[in-house]
């Protein structure tokens, strides 16, 4: 690292982190009093034990906490060429993070309109995406969870599970052979006669919308599917019984019952598909702008990785927040979508 | 306010099970009636039938005159208290009793007023602002009656939803469903496998068993007068001697058993000659005073003091446990176990029935 301060500070961090959640974790039990429960070490063996705080601590330390904070670090320094790295040119900076409002380190007259315009596209885009998703998988989950029988609903399952054995890039090139201007969907219409020439869906974005809302179809269904699994039947006929049609028992029984569920599914969808890379650049039309794929050429075509850095930092607090905001609004809370 | 309810030669089936054959009934607008039954028998079928949420494979449901067929369950005139209860968990008690009105469109003020109102009824004011989790199971039962009379049912059908209480509740909440029912004035069908539950709340009780309704009538007739041997068996206790009935007359049966020839009342399908079963209470069962000829004989096994009576449990020479009950005014004095005991019976409360019959028609 640039300096040896910053260094220490990345590197004693993940730690200090980790012993704060051993105190804490400690001094509950200490607060919950139940001395007599097992801990941790007693339950599972020494060996195990050790083996399984230190695998999870590599894993979240290396792969999650540290590169994150790399990524932290270096969104606030500028780019430099190697020899001057650590020299008086090397300080903290919020350079990237105007570049991204300003189009420029230094001039503050014009808005950066591309990558503002991409960025917000992108969120929305996400929001449509997600809200489709659950449109899409809301009455699956439901017909999954409360009205198929055991082999109709492992049938259900084999067929949404087979597709995700394809590699993601593979399914996007699958999207756009469907999707293509001679493409089958393309084909089809014109063979039937409903149009005359063929419908440019990649260059209208359709393709890319159904390519991200098809690509994580998993990651909604899943989480509905649990929620509205452990909803007691009868709950459903009491309220039919007592008059309700059925979009009153969907509204006022089902969707609160499974708002956890509704919840984790539409955070998973949107942060995946505000961080889709693969479909927008397979899928994408000439005008599309996606933000990730200018995430991705400030890393290597511009290789700017400070900016690059900057960037996907904007973007996923962007994301966090919102989803915060989405939380509080519906009265969520994040231990409900965890459990 | 109230609606007869018809069932017109029901039956059920599922794919080859026929889970109740041939079903009619006639319950009067107003009457609390009990189906009464073994698990398995289909008396929730037969409720799930009149609630709308099953439809007969033949035959018909009419409430009030009219044919339920088509009718889905949130069109008609019935309200179900299910076993679990099935309260939504996230609403408040006045949320739960006022959704049906919300269903039907009826304001805010409204419907707070009418689950005060209904709490009222239930014996549970000034709840309403609670959450069903922090209610106790009695409490529970009252929000689950008064969100089914919230819709002002014409026929309120209740699945065994005592069940899960603790007895002196459970009995305690019989004195009360018979009190809010007599209250409101409306028809209640109440399901249970349990006969005391049975006969202490119903002007009527069907007996049901394998899918068939064996007898409907008061409780004191199924009690007192059996018409099938499972009737008998399952309604109250009763010590089943069986054997070839050897002559009847107008009123009285004879039958050969084991234990000699006994006399009870002629029950259904007694005949000569038939095989046949003779039930006598444990009630009408005593201890043979000196001289007095003995119906049967057996050995004291065990017995069990109940505060008014006591229960006499003994083992007969074919090895069947036969139950006497006594009052404990007139048991002078409880004899040992191992004792042999000569024991009478009162040939007016015993009833004798043909076992090999077909099953009469309820």
């Amino acid at each position: 690292m640039s300096n040896p301060v910053t260094a220490a500070v990345l590197f004693a961090a993940p730690i200090l982190v980790a012993v704060l959640f051993w105190l804490l974790g400690w001094r509950e039990r200490r607060v919950a009093g139940d001395a007599a429960a097992p801990s941790f070490v007693e339950r599972n063996g020494r060996l195990v034990a050790t083996y399984l705080f230190v695998a999870v601590a590599f894993w979240a330390l290396f792969m999650i906490v540290w590169p994150l904070l790399y990524m932290v670090d270096y969104s606030f320094h500028r780019k430099l060429p190697p020899s001057r790295r650590g020299g008086p040119d090397d300080v903290y900076t919020l350079e990237n993070y105007w570049y991204f409002v300003y189009g420029s380190t230094r001039v503050f007259t014009s808005y950066n309109w591309v990558h503002i315009n991409a960025f917000w596209q992108t969120i929305a885009v996400s929001v449509v995406v997600t809200v489709a998703n659950f449109a899409l998988c809301y009455p699956l989950a439901y017909y999954m969870a409360q009205v198929a029988r055991p082999g109709r609903l492992r049938v259900l399952l084999l067929l949404l599970i087979v597709p995700y054995w394809v590699n993601e890039i593979l399914r996007a090139f699958a999207f756009m052979v469907l999707f293509g201007t001679g493409g089958t969907i393309n084909k089809i219409l014109l063979a039937l006669g409903l149009i005359s020439a063929p419908i440019d869906f990649i260059g209208q974005n359709v393709a890319l919308y159904a390519g991200l809302t098809y690509a994580y179809l998993l990651l909604m269904v899943f989480p509905l599917y649990n929620a509205i699994e452990s909803l007691d039947h009868n709950q459903i006929e009491a309220a039919r019984d007592l008059g309700a049609p059925w979009w009153h028992i969907h509204l006022f029984v089902v969707m609160p019952f499974a708002k956890p569920g509704i919840a984790s599914g539409c955070t998973l969808v949107f942060m995946l598909s505000a961080g889709a890379l693969a479909a927008p650049l397979v899928l994408g039309g000439p005008k599309t702008l996606w933000f990730t794929p200018i995430v991705y050429d400030r890393f290597y075509q511009a290789f700017n990785w400070q900016q690059g850095s900057a960037y996907a930092i904007i973007l996923l607090l962007t994301c966090v927040v919102f989803v915060m905001l989405m939380m509080r609004l519906f009265k969520v809370s994040l231990s409900e979508i965890t459990r | 306010m109230s609606a007869d309810v018809e069932l017109d030669r029901v039956t059920i089936r599922f794919g080859h099970f026929t889970a109740v054959k041939t079903a009619s009934l006639k319950i009067a607008g107003g009457e609390f009636f009990s189906l009464l039954g073994p698990s398995g028998c289909g008396k929730t079928t037969l409720l799930r039938t009149i609630s709308g949420f099953l439809h007969p494979s033949e035959g018909s449901v009419r409430i009030g005159g009219e044919d339920m067929r088509r009718i889905e369950p949130n069109k008609r005139p019935t309200a179900l208290i299910f076993q679990n209860l099935a309260l939504f968990p996230l609403m408040t008690v006045a949320e739960n009793i006022g959704y049906g009105l919300r269903v039907r469109g009826v304001g805010r003020a409204e419907r707070k007023r009418r689950a005060e109102e209904l709490l009222g009824l239930v014996a549970l004011p000034d709840q309403g602002h609670k959450l069903v989790s922090e209610l106790s199971g009695g409490q529970k039962q009252r929000v689950a009656i008064a969100r089914a009379l919230a819709v002002e049912p014409k026929v309120l059908l209740l699945d065994e939803p005592l069940s899960a209480l603790d007895l002196k509740l459970r009995q305690h909440m019989r004195t009360e469903l018979r009190a809010i029912q007599k209250r409101v004035g409306i028809t209640f069908i109440y399901i249970t496998h349990d006969q005391g539950e049975a006969l202490t709340m119903s002007d009527r009780i069907a007996v049901m068993n394998h899918g068939v309704i064996e007898q409907v009538g008061t409780g004191r007739e199924i009690y007192a007068h059996p018409r099938t041997p499972f009737v008998a068996a399952f309604v109250g206790e009763n010590n089943g001697l069986p054997g070839q009935i050897a002559k009847v007359d107008a009123a009285s049966a004879a039958i050969d058993t084991p234990f000699g020839t006994l006399v009870g009342r002629r029950g259904e399908g007694a005949a000569p000659g038939r095989a046949g079963t003779i039930f006598i209470r444990p009630e009408s069962l005593r201890i043979a005073a000196a001289g007095e000829t003995p119906s049967l004989e057996a050995e004291l096994v065990t017995t069990a003091y109940e505060g008014s009576a006591t229960h006499l449990f003994l083992r007969a020479d074919d090895g069947r446990t036969i139950t006497m009950t006594a009052s404990n005014r007139d048991l002078a004095a409880v004899p040992a176990p191992g004792a042999r005991i000569a024991l009478v019976h009162d040939a007016a409360e015993a009833i004798v029935l043909a076992t090999d019959a077909e099953r009469p028609p309820a």
